[in-house]
């Protein structure tokens, strides 16, 4: 069950994310952008971490994407053109970004026993819920940083006002 | 039947969401699709952070994706403010075009 929920979905978020890379019009990233929110939702949630997952829809698929799909409407985004400049970002970006890649998956599946196994359930079902260890956690020892997030995005919404205010 | 993923093939997905996001980056000319690559490089190491958080059985690592949604968001809403205060006087969304600061 677990294996079929990771290739699936895993398979789904590599493919939205290879279609942001090549499409063209940013409308088009943009939705590929959600599949990859969506799909990475299902993995959190099979990773046990359901109120993460729910987050992860409302916030990021709900909020934030439909920020950047507004932008793109309101600003009439059209296709990309092609430049110089991005055709030395080819040279440089294809093999940066594999070697990276490379790197990282090296160190990965080279620590693969050590990382050990995944179990569905086996730490959901033991006690407390995710939400409730979660909100214990929030709410005691992390209160101060919680609260300074809401200044934090106060400050984001005055700033956000501020610099798209239009010059008298 | 309850075949068990290893945690490393979540965290391969996530380098592999990563550079994904890491190409798109340099690759695109676009500065809002650029801001998209961002998002989806911030995405993969929510799933590091998730996948290691369910590996250790701690809540920790999930705490640590609360707030990185939550910065994010934020981050959302003044960078969209800076690329539409930046359309408005240079009518572009291309990044090459965008070069006062360089000369």
């Amino acid at each position: 069950m677990q294996l079929a929920l990771f290739i699936i979905f895993g398979a789904l978020a590599v493919a939205g994310a290879l279609n942001l890379l090549l499409q063209r019009h940013p409308i088009n990233s943009a939705l590929s952008l959600v599949v990859v929110m969506m799909s990475l939702a299902v993995l959190y949630w099979s990773l046990g971490a359901e109120f993460l997952a729910a987050a992860q829809v409302i916030v990021y698929s709900g909020a934030i994407m439909v920020l950047f799909v507004f932008v793109i409407m309101l600003l009439n985004a059209g296709e990309e053109e092609h430049t110089t400049g991005s055709r030395a970002a080819y040279i440089v970006g294809f093999p940066g970004a594999a070697a990276i890649f490379c790197i990282l998956s090296f160190v990965f599946l080279s620590e693969r026993k050590a990382l050990g196994l995944t179990n569905l359930g086996g730490q959901l079902n033991s006690g407390l819920s995710n939400i409730a260890e979660i909100s214990t956690v929030l709410f005691t020892r992390l209160l101060l940083p919680f609260e300074v997030t809401s200044v934090l995005i106060l400050v984001a919404i005055l700033g956000a006002v501020v610099l798209a205010r239009k010059e008298q | 039947m309850s075949a068990e993923v290893p945690v490393a093939y979540y965290l391969v997905l996530a380098a592999i969401l990563f550079s994904v996001g890491v190409a798109a980056f340099l690759i695109k000319r676009n500065v809002i699709t650029i801001f998209m690559s961002i998002e989806l490089m911030l995405n993969a190491v929510n799933l590091t952070f998730v996948a290691f958080s369910h590996m250790w059985h701690q809540i920790q690592g999930q705490i640590f994706v609360f707030f990185v949604m939550v910065v994010a968001a934020a981050e959302a809403a003044v960078g969209f403010a800076i690329i539409i205060a930046i359309f408005r006087t240079r009518q572009t969304l291309n990044v090459d075009q965008i070069n006062l600061m360089k000369s």
